[in-house]
């Protein structure tokens, strides 16, 4: 027998995703769903013998086409049937919640009500009956506090018992909403036709097709417009009929008409005993307490900034250590391997390939890990939604929408994402166009890819600085992409704005769990880039970088000058040890100029001499398009073979700033060309997915590197002439 | 009483929603936010920037533009 699959639904903050990690613990899997880039959550559960997969459905307002959460949610629903769906629900908010929950009911899926947060409902002055909740609306619920755990378990077992047919589910052929005489007239006469017709009937209960229609849900008229388009035609006429008939008698829409109707409902049942205050209901609790300071006028946008800049303190002062032992555990490595092999391609290959390009990467393991662990808090308590309300009025400036700010968070507004997820997080955005522009300008900030770079040269160039460095450079990410989205929106993709009604929901400590499990996914994310793709061309590099090798004459005349230096100087002396480095570090540079890779570096020379790069960087930005954590590992490897002396192995940074090719002002150069040039192939592939074409992807890596390479030229050029 | 349109209300006054004139997605969002007719707000505060406006509704807070404010008709008092 296949395992049970219980489904996770309700509206976002209702405590969806606590109920789910208490149940699932870190037996979870995150993926998409097929077609559309919404994430799929799903989960083991195991107690006493019952086991489930759980799926976490994306937590949605309301079942109508909003947006691709909500049509996702209802496709889950009427596609996978779940055995058992458990609606989490709001205590302190039950109006608003049980909105979803009525067009659960419709749906007619075995439904399992769980009341989440009874406690924060008490301590409100709220006591809610339970029992009586659960008569008037015909499903069993269920009281929890998803963040302790408590009732979870007669939930769970009830969900149990249902499952295995212990209990049987509600009748929900009782259950109708009336809609006003008008709309249920028109309902009961389409209801007859689809039911003649057998339309859709293994996935929606026909009433609810009706309605979806009157509603004008252009998904769902789509869908039977391709089962039956002769029936479809039909419905579509009643429906327009009301909606002239309610436009001309009342002056309102079908669907605001239905809306009203579903309030009405759940207030009907409501004022029936079930819901007592014992306070004013809408009294003051301290998160709005909170807010009046957080969201103030003057004092808000000041704490907003404090807080996007301590977290850049607390990141880096906190993760120096464990950067430090990382590295020296890989230091360590690469002598042990080659201290025990003979010299050759292998020795060559793991120490220059695999250990120096892994290494690299994982060495920021520990800052990546901090940076999303301070996300996470900033997003589990509630608090970046009150920096979208503060930003919404400048990002609209650019054409964007408040929530924007999240892809932008999350691609590296606080340096350190990613733009995978950030192009993931436009899914929020309805209007194509602000998402486009979103979607488009999101790589330009600093994902934690880039942060390596960005630490190791600032590092290298500017160490007196680095916290005001990193800051600034992060404040350039966001003026670049704005102007772009602007740009955009002025140019290929104009046209209005989105809805932004969005909710504020209380501030709320984050459960250690909750932080845990969200740092951990999002760091094993890096982390398995690095085991996996940046392995495989950290060695496909290493063998750009080192076949075809010399040439038999180049190799002869460099045993002739080490032949020379033999018998000039007493062999072992410091002048021969010195020469023959110099020879040796002559012959491994000439060897990767020689290489695949260096004759395309070169070969690049001829444009990017303009912004001060040679050749070794070209070939450190060709990989930085494979993934931008690439740009130090090929930097290392290629400046780890041209030097053996164990004296000067300091880290690469010293390297680079003694180099006579790297000054400061190639360093700039050369940071802002890769913060801003091509996002990496990942995000391409994502781009192109979430945009629905390759055209799309195209342009930003031609817009992009057009654009990072002009800046970074005007950059050198004009710091050149000043004398830099 | 009087009808105005819920950009023009006070921080901190209170009213009720008499009509919600908007079809189309955003009439649906604000709909599924509780925004309905019959329901009581009270001004919370706006942003920095004086939009978006944050207001109180059944004992939560939501958020909207003022361009959206302007669909919402409330019956306040003098």
């Amino acid at each position: 027998m296949s395992k049970i699959t219980l489904a996770l639904t309700g509206n976002p903050n209702a405590g969806k995703t606590t109920l789910f990690n208490a149940l699932t613990g870190a037996r979870q899997h995150v993926g998409n769903y097929p077609g559309v880039t919404v994430e799929r959550k799903e989960g083991a559960y195991e107690k006493d013998g019952f086991e489930a997969v759980i799926v976490d459905l994306p937590g949605t307002y309301s079942l109508t086409a909003y947006s691709e959460e909500e049509v996702v949610a209802r496709n889950f629903l009427a596609n996978e049937k779940p055995a058992v769906v458990i609606n989490i629900v709001d205590a302190a908010n039950l109006e608003r919640n049980l909105y979803l929950t009525c067009q659960l009911l419709e749906l007619k899926i075995p439904l399992i009500v769980a009341l989440n947060m009874v406690d924060v409902a008490k301590d409100r002055g709220m006591d809610i009956d339970v029992e009586k909740l659960s008569l008037f609306l015909g499903v069993p619920v269920f009281p929890i506090v998803a963040r302790s755990g408590r009732g979870v378990d007669d939930l769970m077992l009830a969900a149990g018992d249902m499952a295995a047919g212990r209990i049987a589910p509600p009748d929900m052929g009782k259950l109708k909403i009336s809609y006003g005489d008008d709309i249920d007239q028109t309902l009961l006469s389409m209801t007859d036709m689809i039911r003649e017709r057998n339309l859709l009937d293994k996935k929606y209960p026909s009433r609810w097709i009706a309605v979806k229609i009157v509603e004008n849900d252009e998904i769902l008229i789509q869908e039977v417009r391709a089962a039956d388009s002769d029936l479809a035609d039909r419905l579509l006429q009643e429906a327009e009929k009301v909606a002239d008939h309610l436009l001309k008698t009342f002056d309102t829409y079908p669907e605001a008409l239905i809306a009203d109707h579903r309030y009405g409902f759940i207030k009907g049942i409501l004022k029936r005993g079930i819901i007592t205050h014992h306070y004013d209901e809408n009294r003051l609790y301290t998160s709005d307490h909170i807010d009046k300071v957080l969201t103030n006028r003057f004092a808000g946008p000041l704490i907003m900034l404090a807080v996007l800049f301590s977290i850049y303190q607390i990141t880096f002062s906190l993760s120096a250590l464990p950067v430090t032992g990382v590295e020296t555990v890989f230091n360590w490595l690469a002598a042990a391997v080659d201290g025990l092999l003979a010299d050759g391609p292998l020795k060559s290959m793991l120490i220059s390939g695999v250990i120096n390009g892994v290494g690299g990467v994982l060495g920021f393991v520990p800052l990546i890990m901090l940076m999303f662990f301070c996300i996470a808090i900033l997003e589990d308590s509630g608090y970046l939604a009150r920096v979208a309300f503060m930003m919404d009025r400048i990002f609209r400036v650019f054409g964007l929408h408040g929530s924007s700010v999240m892809a932008f968070i999350v691609s590296g507004g606080i340096a350190g994402g990613c733009a995978v997820p950030g192009v993931m997080a436009t899914r929020t955005l309805r209007s194509p166009k602000e998402r486009m522009a979103t979607l488009l300008t999101v790589p330009f900030m600093n994902c934690g890819a880039k942060l390596p770079i960005l630490a190791l040269l600032i590092g290298a160039f500017f160490a007196r600085h680095k916290a005001l460095y990193m800051f600034a450079f992060t404040i350039l990410s966001w003026i670049i992409a704005l102007v772009a989205a602007k740009v955009l929106r002025m140019t290929v993709l104009r046209g209005t704005p989105t809805p932004f009604v969005m909710e504020l929901p209380p501030y709320r400590f984050p459960t250690f769990k909750g932080l845990m499990i969200h740092t951990w996914e999002r760091s094993w994310q890096y982390i398995k880039k690095a085991g996996t793709v940046i392995l495989m061309i950290s060695i496909i590099l290493w063998a750009m970088m080192t076949y075809p090798g010399l040439n038999p004459e180049q190799k002869a005349s460099f045993m002739k000058e080490r032949a020379r230096v033999a018998a000039l100087y007493e062999p072992g002396s410091k002048v021969s040890e010195k020469r023959l480095l110099a020879i040796d570090n002559r012959e491994k540079a000439l060897t990767l100029q020689n290489s695949i890779a260096g004759k395309i570096g070169v070969a690049m020379e001829k444009v990017t001499w303009l912004s001060g790069f040679e050749w070794r960087t070209n070939i450190a930005l060709l990989g930085g398009f494979a993934a931008k954590e690439v740009v130090v590992s090929t930097l290392g490897t290629a400046y780890s073979m041209g030097e053996t002396d164990p004296e000067a192995s300091g880290s690469l940074g010293v390297r680079l700033a003694r180099d006579p090719a790297w000054s400061p002002l190639v360093a700039l150069s050369a940071l802002l060309f890769m913060m801003f040039y091509a996002p990496c192939f990942v995000t391409v592939v994502c781009i192109a997915r979430e945009s629905g074409s390759w055209n799309w992807a195209l342009f930003s890596v031609l817009y992009s590197t057009t654009f990072a390479f002009i800046l970074s030229t005007v950059v050198f050029q004009v710091g050149r002439l000043l004398g830099f | 009483m009087k009808k105005i349109s819920l950009r023009h209300m006070a921080k901190n006054q209170h009213g009720t929603i008499t009509a919600v004139k908007v079809a189309g997605d955003l009439g649906r969002r604000i709909r599924d936010m509780g925004l309905i007719k019959g329901t009581e707000i009270t001004i919370q505060g706006r942003a920095p920037l004086n939009d978006p406006v944050a207001l109180r509704i059944r004992g939560n807070t939501l958020t909207l533009r003022n361009n959206e404010a302007d669909y919402i008709e409330v019956e306040v008092d003098e």
